[in-house]
């Protein structure tokens, strides 16, 4: 400790440790709150965390700890921070990255490491976490020189938040946040590789504009970008200056009104089937911040296989990756849609509608609501009790699905949702980030009886933390998806998808929750409302139809237009 | 197809595995790699050599322009450029033989730079084409080790790619 001496006897400079460097970093980012588990690479961050006006969410395992940095992102558009220790803790963090990664949500991730000299050496809980999350961040740091960390934390938020946003890694070896070394901010960004957005082409706009007034047939496909950029206006007032249809994916939910009657919902594999329809009839596709998920497109052959396309994106790789696209343009979807918006005409194409119209009177969204709870039912209840106004976490499977086709999303950064990754274990963790970020709203985590045992530990956080979010367990004692595809398209061979499951009731009261059960159906209302007066974490186990089936369903593989249900 | 990327990327420990991966966890093909500082000691440059038709190489540019430490893409086969590559080869080579070995190296302009009682070791630079012909040539003879540089390129006359790279911008049109 050497640099310590002499930083007490040097008066003249103030000298801080590394770790204290590291917080006021994050804090001069305007950071109040970071999630994260302590070990012992960390301990010097958490010792300045001791002092730190920073609020810290202690998680119950760093996989949490990682989600819930990433629900709070999502619902606040500010980026999450997590910190973890080195090693294990570390690499608990990678599917919270991946998950991140792939939904384009800002994260700044620190971790300990062990000491420089003990670098490479296989030292106790030494792991090569920025070799490892390579593929899975936007760009990652491992700080070799203490100089170098405020710089490294302004570059890591500064790529993490601007452009097409996602995670950033820090990792930070012990002896860096040990050491003594003068702060002098601000430092300033050196990054000559990274440019966040591409220029949008003027021309490009015009021929978008062209191809808009020629078509008679146009849909919109949003996605996530919408919701990223903040262009729901702008997404409706295009909408609406057409009078064009406007189809979401998952992650696009909540970027246009969904009671709105030019919206159809969800597309891809368990879209509506006026909107799968639409994408197989229309004329010209308007993409907007999408990327053409297979999940979205099916059978790539035969999607909008009638239609140009347009593809507004802010990330150049993007465009041409997965389909052709006749009309290319880069940039930021709000700037881009203003732009487009300047020059536009309306263009009623009135016999376009009028057959959607009709498809969506001929196939609407339908399950038969008698005998037991039926899943889709406790979807609307929860819509009903909450008018529509909840902030919606989702695990992943069949719950999620129906989440996104029966819960009407009116507002953005209302659906968070684990999109591209499929995250199992996403929701409950990320429902304590979105309470975290928005204290006064209505949280609830739809889950289903598998994806909640996959972060189950992060209900005590959400009640060490005071935190009133509602989980809604729906209860079919099956990995409900899994059981689905086994039974259209593996012969009903239920192979290991049946669940014994604990006593969620019991469970939620040992962790000090609220655990209320609903067997039927007249008990649901009063239950969900019930939940949310009490203003506690409350677990409900809703014991739902065992064999219901996510309807229609676009079979893997198969083409849009020819959906199963 | 066949295309040779000029990369500029920060000198940054990692900065080749960056790379590498992404060439393989997104299936593209490296024919030849090729890793050397520049005339700034903070910047690398990478030769690579890949093929592909236009969407293949639209897509590997993109993807690479998204890696932070990559400053600037040319594909140097768009323009007049000039390419080495440089080759060790170790040929058997007895006492009778000898000769008509230093022979090919003469018409090749190769040069010996070890011998040993049985084996010469031939240094070569040149084009594909040039390297390729030496190759077959000498294959009689018994090549028992060849080792290559992998190609660098450098675009004819003025211009250089170098300079000028605080802004990443694609050459292709």
């Amino acid at each position: 400790m050497g640099d310590l001496q002499e930083g007490m006897t040097d008066m003249t400079e103030i000298k801080l440790s590394g770790a204290e460097i590291l917080l006021k970093s994050i804090e001069a980012e305007g950071v109040d709150t970071i999630f994260g588990y302590p070990g012992g690479m960390a301990l010097p961050i958490y010792d300045a965390l001791y002092d730190s006006g920073i609020r810290h969410i202690l998680g119950r395992h760093e996989q949490g700890v990682a989600h819930a940095a990433d629900g709070y992102a999502r619902a606040t558009g500010r980026p999450g921070v997590c910190l973890a220790t080195s090693g294990p803790g570390a690499t608990n963090l990678v599917t919270g990255l991946a998950n991140a990664f792939m939904d384009s949500i800002p994260i700044v991730a620190i971790t300990g490491q062990v000491t420089r000299p003990s670098l490479g050496r296989d030292s106790f809980q030494e792991a090569d976490i920025t070799g490892i999350t390579m593929p899975i961040t936007k760009h990652n740091f491992l700080v070799k020189e203490p100089a170098e960390l405020a710089r490294t934390v302004k570059e890591a938020f500064y790529i993490a938040t601007t452009g097409r946003p996602g995670p950033v890694l820090i990792d930070v070896p012990s002896d860096i946040s040990l050491s003594q070394i003068d702060y002098e901010p601000p430092y300033e960004i050196n990054l000559p590789g990274y440019k966040p957005a591409p220029d949008t082409d003027a021309r490009q706009i015009n021929k978008a504009a062209e191809a808009i007034a020629d078509a008679r047939r146009p849909l919109i496909y949003a996605g996530g970008g919408v919701i990223i950029s903040g262009a729901h206006d702008e997404l409706l007032r295009l909408a609406e200056t057409l009078a064009a249809p406007v189809t979401c994916t998952l992650m696009g939910m909540g970027g246009f009104p969904g009671s709105h009657p030019l919206f159809l919902g969800m597309l891809g594999m368990h879209g509506t089937k006026y909107a799968n329809f639409a994408v197989s009839e229309c004329d010209l596709l308007i993409a907007v911040g999408a990327r053409f998920d297979n999940r979205v497109t099916g059978k790539l052959e035969t999607f909008a296989s009638k239609a140009k396309i347009i593809h507004i994106d802010i990330d150049p790789a993007e465009i041409g990756k997965n389909v052709k696209v006749d009309i290319p343009i880069e940039g930021d979807v709000k700037a881009v849609l203003d732009q487009l918006l300047a020059v536009l005409r309306p263009n009623l194409a009135e016999a376009w509608r009028e057959k959607i119209n009709a498809w969506k009177k001929e196939y609407p969204l339908k399950y038969c609501n008698s005998g037991n709870i039926k899943p889709q039912y406790v979807i609307e209840e929860i819509y009903n009790i909450t008018g529509g106004n909840a902030r919606i976490t989702t695990e992943v499977g069949q719950h999620q699905m129906w989440a996104a086709q029966y819960y009407s999303f009116s507002k953005p950064r209302s659906f968070i949702t684990s999109g591209g990754l499929g995250t199992m274990g996403f929701g409950l963790p990320a429902a304590i980030g979105v309470q975290v970020g928005c204290p006064d709203e209505v949280v609830f985590d739809i889950a289903g009886d598998g994806s909640i045992q996959m972060n189950i530990q992060e209900l005590c956080t959400a009640v060490n933390y005071d935190l009133p979010i509602n989980v809604a367990i729906l209860n079919n004692g099956y990995l409900g998806l899994v059981r689905q595809w086994q039974e259209m398209f593996y012969n009903r061979r239920y192979s290991h998808s049946e669940l014994f499951n604990p006593d969620f009731v019991k469970l939620a009261d040992a962790y000090g929750a609220v655990g209320i059960r609903v067997t039927r159906k007249e008990e649901l209302a009063p239950a969900l409302q019930r939940a949310i007066q009490l203003k506690k974490p409350v677990m409900l186990d809703i014991i739902v139809d065992k064999e219901d089936n996510v309807l229609p369903i676009v079979p893997p593989g198969g083409s849009l237009d020819k959906m199963l249900g | 197809m066949k295309h040779i990327l000029s990369v500029l990327v920060e000198n940054n420990p990692g900065v080749l595995t960056r790379i590498a991966g992404l060439f393989s966890r997104r299936g593209f093909n490296i024919d030849s790699l090729a890793v050397g500082m520049t005339e700034n000691s903070s910047v690398s440059r990478m030769t690579i050599v890949v093929e592909g038709d236009e969407r293949y190489l639209e897509q590997l540019n993109k993807q690479l322009h998204k890696l932070v430490d990559v400053i600037k893409i040319s594909d140097i086969t768009r323009d007049a450029y000039v390419d080495r590559e440089l080759v060790l080869i170790k040929v058997s080579a007895d006492a009778a033989r000898r000769a008509e070995i230093m022979q090919l190296v003469d018409i090749f302009r190769a040069r010996i730079v070890d011998v040993s009682p049985k084996t010469l070791t031939i240094e070569i630079t040149g084009n594909d084409g040039k390297i390729i012909a030496f190759e077959d040539s000498l294959r009689p003879f018994g090549i028992k080790e060849l080792v290559r540089t992998g190609k660098i390129a450098m675009l004819r006359g003025k211009k250089a790619s170098t300079k000028n790279h605080t802004n990443k911008e694609e050459e292709e049109s």
